[in-house]
Parts: C-alpha cells; sequence; structure tokens
C-alpha cells in the first residue's frame, strides 16, 4: 500500500519503481502456470492425433486431421463467412441468456422474499421444470414460426431454470443471523433486501448465471439444428449434408472456444465481485 | 432508558429454557447476567432486543411494552456476526446514518479505540476471531446505543485487550449514560462493571440472586471485597449445591 502511494509523485505522474515491478512481474507469471498445466494434455492428444491420420489410422472422410479443421476455419474466416456464424450464434445465446435471466430475476426475488408469491409461483416453476426443455421445441415452433423468436424464446426457457433455482436457493438461505444485524439497525424489508438479502446471495446467483449460460449455448446448438440458415449450430448441419467431418468438428471447436470465452468473463466478473469470499485454496 | 422485565419466559417446541425472569433497570444502570451454559441468558437477551417476540410475559422499555425492535437498542452477539461483504471500516459504519464522511471519522475512532488502526480495509476472512469481535464492538458502540445489550462480548480475547475493551465499554457508558445488559461467565468482569449482577440457575434458568454491588467507579481490579463477593457468585453457580436443582 505505502510503496504503491510513494510511486505516485506529487503532480499525478505515476513513476515506475522497481520495488512494484517485480512482485507484479512474479504474479504474471503465476497467472500462467495453470494454463500452462490445463495446455498439456490438449496439445499431447493434438500431436498425437495429428501424427495418427498422417499415417493414415484415421480415414479422413471420418476423422481429418487437426491441421484441415485448423484450415477449415481459416479458410472460413477469409471468405468472410466465419464472423457472420459465430456473431448470429452469440446474439441469439446472448438475447436468450438476458431474457431468460430477467424473468428469472423476476421471479425468483418474488418467490425468494414473498411467501405468497412463493405458493403461487413456485409448485408451477417445479412443475415446468420436469418437462425436458426441448419438448417444447415444436410448440415454440408453432407458436412463434421458425424465425429468431422461437429460438430465443427456447434459449431463455433453457437459461431460465438454473438461474432462478440458483437465485431462490440463494435468497432462502442467506444466513438468518446477519439478517438479524440488519434488523437490530432497524432496517426496513427494502433495507434489509438491498443491503443484506441481495449481497448475500450473490455467490448462489452467480452459480446460477454460470450454469445458465452453459445451457444457453447447449440450446443453441439445438435451435439451430431445427433450422437455421446461419450460425455455428447451422454450420454443423451444413457439415452433415455437404458429408464434410472437417465442417462439423470445427463448429464444435468453435462453439468450445466461445462457450469457454463466455464463462471466463462470468468467471472474472465473479472473481471480482466475490472477492471477499472466504474459499478453499488448493495447494 | 429504563428497562423492566416482567414474569419473562420462553419456551421452544415444548421445552422450557427460561422461566419467572423478572427485573428491572434504571436508566445508566450496568446490570450483568451470570449463569452456567445453556441455563437462557442469550434467550433473554434476543427477547429485550425484540429479536425474539415468542417470549411469555412483559419487557418494557421505557414503559413501552409493545414486542417491536427499538433502534436505540444495540446488540453485540455471542458471535461477531460480521457482513462478509464489507471491510472493517464498512462494517463499523453499517448502522449509522448520515453522510458517509462524517460516519467513517466516527468510525475511525471506534476502530482506533478498539485497537485495530491500520486494518480498516481487512475483510472478515483476513481478521483472527478476536479481532472480528473486536469489530463488532465497535460496529455496536459506535451509534452510541441507550440501551445495549452484550453478550459475552470480551470472551474471545486477551486478559490485556478485555481489560481495555471494559474501560472502553465504560467510557462509553459514562459519556451516553447507556444501560446495559451484560451477560458474561467471567465473574471478575461482572464484579468489575456491574450495578447489580444477576445469577440465573437450573434448567429451565430462573433467577437464583440478584447481587448489588456498591462499589464506587473507578474500580480496584480484585480488592478484598471483590474476593468476597466473587466466592459469593461462585458458591451461588455452584451446581452441586441441593437448593434449586430441579432435575
Ligand atoms: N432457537 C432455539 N430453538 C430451540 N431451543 C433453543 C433455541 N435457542 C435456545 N434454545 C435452548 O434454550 C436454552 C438456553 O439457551 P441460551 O442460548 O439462552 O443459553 P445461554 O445461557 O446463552 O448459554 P451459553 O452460556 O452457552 O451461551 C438451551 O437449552 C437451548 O437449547
Ligand atoms: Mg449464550
Amino acid at each position: 500500500m505505502a510503496n504503491q502511494e510513494s510511486s505516485y509523485a506529487a503532480d499525478g505522474v505515476v513513476v515506475p519503481e522497481k520495488s512494484i515491478d517485480r512482485p507484479r512481474a512474479k504474479r504474471n507469471l503465476k497467472g500462467w502456470k495453470p494454463v500452462l498445466l490445463g495446455s498439456i494434455f490438449p496439445i499431447i492428444l493434438i500431436l498425437v492425433w495429428e501424427l495418427l491420420s498422417k499415417m493414415g489410422v484415421f480415414p479422413p472422410y471420418q476423422l481429418p486431421a487437426p491441421s484441415v479443421i485448423f484450415l477449415t476455419i481459416v479458410e472460413l474466416a477469409k471468405d468472410g463467412s466465419l464472423w457472420g456464424h459465430i456473431g448470429v450464434t452469440t446474439y441469439r445465446v446472448f438475447a436468450g441468456f438476458v431474457l431468460g435471466t430477467g424473468v428469472a430475476i423476476v421471479l425468483g426475488s418474488l418467490v425468494g422474499f414473498f411467501k405468497n408469491a412463493e405458493q403461487l409461483f413456485d409448485p408451477m416453476i417445479q412443475a415446468f421444470r420436469s418437462i425436458p426443455s426441448l419438448a417444447w421445441v415444436p410448440l415454440f415452433i408453432l407458436w412463434m414460426g421458425i424465425g429468431e423468436p422461437s429460438k430465443i424464446a427456447m434459449i431463455a426457457v433453457g437459461v431460465f431454470f438454473p438461474v432462478y433455482l440458483n437465485i431462490v436457493s440463494g435468497i432462502l438461505g442467506v444466513d438468518r443471523k446477519i439478517i438479524e444485524v440488519g434488523k437490530m439497525y432497524g432496517l426496513n424489508t427494502f433495507q434489509l433486501i438491498t443491503r443484506i438479502i441481495l449481497p448475500a446471495s450473490m455467490p448462489s446467483f452467480l452459480v446460477g448465471l454460470r450454469s445458465g449460460l452453459g445451457l444457453g449455448w447447449m440450446f443453441v446448438v439445438a435451435a439451430e439444428l431445427m433450422g437455421a440458415s446461419q450460425g455455428l449450430g447451422f454450420l454443423l448441419v451444413y457439415g452433415q449434408n455437404m458429408a464434410q467431418p472437417e465442417t462439423i468438428i470445427a463448429s464444435i471447436v468453435l462453439f468450445a472456444i466461445i462457450g469457454k470465452l463466455s464463462d471466463w468473463i462470468l468467471k472474472a466478473i465473479e472473481t471480482k465481485s466475490l472477492h471477499w469470499q472466504d474459499r478453499l485454496v488448493k495447494s | 432508558m429504563s428497562l423492566e422485565l416482567h414474569n419473562v419466559g420462553r419456551t421452544f417446541k415444548g421445552k422450557t429454557a427460561v422461566q419467572n425472569i423478572s427485573f428491572s433497570a434504571k436508566p445508566g444502570e450496568i446490570i450483568g447476567l451470570l449463569g452456567t451454559s445453556g441455563c437462557g441468558k442469550s434467550t433473554i437477551l434476543r427477547a429485550i432486543s425484540g429479536l425474539d417476540t415468542d417470549y411469555d410475559g412483559d419487557i418494557s422499555i421505557n414503559g413501552n411494552t409493545s414486542k417491536e425492535i427499538h433502534d436505540t437498542t444495540g446488540f453485540i452477539f455471542q458471535e461477531p456476526r460480521l457482513l462478509p461483504w464489507l471491510d472493517v471500516l464498512e462494517n463499523v459504519t453499517f448502522g449509522l446514518k448520515g453522510k458517509k464522511q462524517e460516519k467513517e471519522v466516527l468510525a475511525k475512532e471506534y476502530i482506533e479505540s478498539v485497537g485495530l488502526q491500520g486494518n480498516e480495509h481487512l475483510y472478515p476472512r483476513e481478521l483472527s476471531g478476536g479481532m472480528a469481535q473486536r469489530v463488532a464492538i465497535a460496529r455496536a458502540l459506535v451509534t452510541s446505543p441507550e440501551i445495549l445489550l452484550l453478550d459475552e462480548p470480551f470472551s474471545a480475547l486477551d486478559a490485556f485487550t478485555k481489560m481495555q475493551l471494559q474501560d472502553l465499554l465504560l467510557d462509553v457508558w459514562k459519556t451516553y449514560q447507556s444501560t446495559i445488559v451484560l451477560v458474561t461467565h467471567d465473574i471478575d468482569e461482572a464484579l468489575y462493571l456491574c450495578d447489580r449482577v444477576i445469577i440465573l440457575r437450573g434448567q429451565p434458568g430462573e433467577i437464583d440472586r440478584d447481587i448489588l454491588i456498591e462499589e464506587k467507579r473507578p474500580r480496584a481490579r480484585g480488592s478484598e471485597k471483590m474476593a468476597a463477593l466473587k466466592t459469593e457468585i461462585l458458591e451461588s453457580l455452584d451446581l452441586n449445591k441441593p437448593s434449586s436443582i430441579t432435575s
């Protein structure tokens, strides 16, 4: 703390100082270690796969080599269609995610806070939950056609349940003891909610968001498989129809990458907003 | 503020924890509650605080018997109960109203008097048990409550810090003339701080004795007179004494 302050000169110009740079460099190295460790296996796997493909162990019309898949992605990027596919799919997931999360926040908070709302909504929501969400597909298509609305609605349904369930359990799980602290300070119901219950149920809410996002990516595949003219899911169908396994695998890889990327963003938000949490640190 | 309990009892699912508790505290009086573990001391404090409303009998605060939480009442719980997402400073300002800056100046004063200066920006998970308890003490004292309920506030602290904080409590008391109910297991602490010590006994807990301590403040710790009182209290806490065993 004192170090950092001393590195600011009086006129606000940051004066670099060796003593701060060193620990930061060390931390950076530390930050890369998990990435390095995590990439050991994938790299070995890809190398072996490439080798076996080159030796003709895998027939190329069934399992093309990693290099071929990579070239397919590069090819798609070159003719520009890649960005369209990624953009459309990401947009669908994002829209469905926002919609599903929004409804989940409203219903989840009502059910969590008010006993009447719980008795009113929760049994019905629980009943709907037992329906496999993909079973809604035909109905949504019937109602909204094959266009964007039915796809986004489907993704929203997928996102809704994990977010909703986690919000409710987060709110119900807030420690009575800290609620009592708020009551002792004369907080009214609204203040209790904003100053104690919401921050306390934040961890659970973020867990819900992350699993909701995961389901969103799952449902976008289903939505795009059932009929789309663009998107990574469309690329899957297209690859199947054209008997191009490299297109299918390229699309799977892209799904993995942007799915992971979006989860990583949420995880970063989580780490930042939950830095106060006392969690197990593995050695 | 005056405080009066009349025949207060509390039953949890058919099991009576305390019964027939009646005592009153004049404004500015410090009352000690002493008793063996499980005899219902925390239960009584919760009833006084208004957090628990399912008790029998009446509790009147300044003549008002409604079962509600008075925001002039401060409560130091048996556990620190800090809000984990707030740092030390934010925890201490939690119950204060007004401008942020004024709140922080006041809070820092109290953080210093509990010996935690320089730790304002630590989070509860980074505190030791005793530090957390001291933050809780600062958080309750900073609002200068008119009635202060303390549930073994100093039991997690070392002997020296304990003495310092007992004196801090007396300072706050002197300035604001708070009425204080203090639950403690430490007889010396009760003798040092309290005007009266009420001793609870048995299962369900009942008032066994009400001992007046007339000695003027500041009191000497461990004077002869105190030693005599201490023996008396120890004797009445003795569970082997046949008088009020109920089993
Ligand atoms: N919420 C509750 N539900 C059921 N029983 C309870 C509850 N709270 C307290 N009790 C019971 O009431 C009795 C008194 O409890 P209390 O916490 O008041 O004891 P205490 O005197 O504060 O003990 P200690 O000195 O160990 O803190 C105990 O037998 C306990 O089991
Ligand atoms: Mg207790």
